[in-house]
């Protein structure tokens, strides 16, 4: 870049980082979203490693409130296949449509460079059925682990217990769903968010007022959205059910 | 219709081929992290393989999909660069759960 041009980006007039600035405060929005998400997933690491972890073989695993839980235990249900031991597979089908919305929204961004109106209208509408699959399946997902298992677990203070509540749970220590609760919760109201934003790009732009208005560049600013919810999910998928 | 408006309703063929190569990484990505959370052991080898992938599958997420690779350097660093604090806060937390009383 020449003097005379670098001169004249921060001079005013011109935008030193060479993006509208719509999309330059979504960035921002972003980094600042991926700090909150960042403290709960390192506060949960946090937890865990303090925890006492579970020592024994895996084959012999049981809850209990002693000791942090093994995740391919807690979560290894899923729909219509009751009792079957099938330990993130619920969670990986998750992850695909998660991926596989975020694949769409690239689509509808690149129709929206294009200024392709129909384009937009197709992709939006696979998006939107990918992230209203995702809230279906998170919704499951949590009646399941709120209700808990028939035998449920005998806690240290004597009680039964079946399921989980921000107080108490079968699964492992108190802290262990109060996390599952404030971090898969955290990001299913991101979820929902994205959705909705989602929704408004597609009445615009089948109402016709996206075309009206030029308001194409706003595809791109939720589609950065939508990707980053995708991303948390990524990081999500790896700390709370890989590890 | 013009030549030019025709152009510009037909998709760039390169871009959708590379958006269906960085899609089809991530599947695949993720399908080697399932395979590795049944066949290895829990441990350090486990915990850093997966948290490697899940940054392979971070950078081609923010850098293709986000367009944050092809954005100019100044924006890629005032993005990137304030993750710094992040491991600031990773090494002070882990430091600290090593000495925490159970």
């Amino acid at each position: 870049m020449s003097a005379e041009t670098l001169k004249n980006s921060w001079m005013g007039g011109v935008s030193p980082v060479g993006v509208a600035n719509g999309k330059l405060m979504m960035w921002y929005f972003i980094v600042g979203d991926a700090f909150t998400f960042a403290a709960f997933l390192v506060a949960y690491g946090f937890v865990r490693d303090v925890a006492p972890a579970y020592t024994g073989l895996i084959e012999n695993f049981s809850f209990s409130d002693l000791y942090w839980p093994v995740a391919d235990k807690v979560f290894n249900a899923v729909p219509f296949l009751h009792g079957v031991n099938a330990p993130l597979i619920f969670v990986g089908i998750m992850t695909f449509i998660l991926i596989l919305s975020s694949v769409t929204m690239v689509f509808a961004v690149e129709a929206a460079e294009r200024k392709d109106v129909q384009g937009i209208q197709k992709w939006m509408l696979w998006t939107l059925v990918g992230g209203i699959a995702f809230l279906g399946c998170q919704a499951w997902e949590w009646t399941h682990f709120i209700i808990g298992t028939h035998e449920g677990t005998l806690l240290s203070d004597g009680t039964l217990y079946h399921g989980a509540s921000l107080v108490k749970n079968q699964y492992g220590p108190q802290a262990f769903a109060a996390f599952f609760f404030f971090i898969t919760g955290f990001h299913g109201f991101h979820v929902f968010t994205g959705v909705l934003l989602n929704f408004i790009v597609l009445y615009q732009a089948s109402t016709g007022t996206l075309h009206k208005n030029g308001r194409y560049p706003w595809v791109e600013n939720v589609g950065l959205y939508w990707h980053f919810v995708d991303l948390v999910w990524v990081f999500v998928f790896t700390f709370f059910y890989l590890i | 219709m013009n030549q030019e408006n025709l152009s510009l309703n037909t998709p760039d063929s390169k871009k959708i081929r590379l958006i269906i190569r960085v899609a089809v990484l991530l599947g695949v990505v993720t399908l080697v992290e399932f395979a590795i959370a049944f066949i290895l052991e829990a441990g350090l080898l486990k915990n850093i393989l997966f948290i490697l992938l899940t940054f392979v599958k971070a950078f081609y997420i923010v850098g293709e999909f986000m367009h944050l690779s092809h954005e100019k350097k100044f924006l890629i660093w005032s993005v990137v660069g304030p993750m710094i604090f992040l491991v600031v806060l990773i090494v002070l937390l882990f430091y600290e759960s090593s000495v925490y009383p159970t």
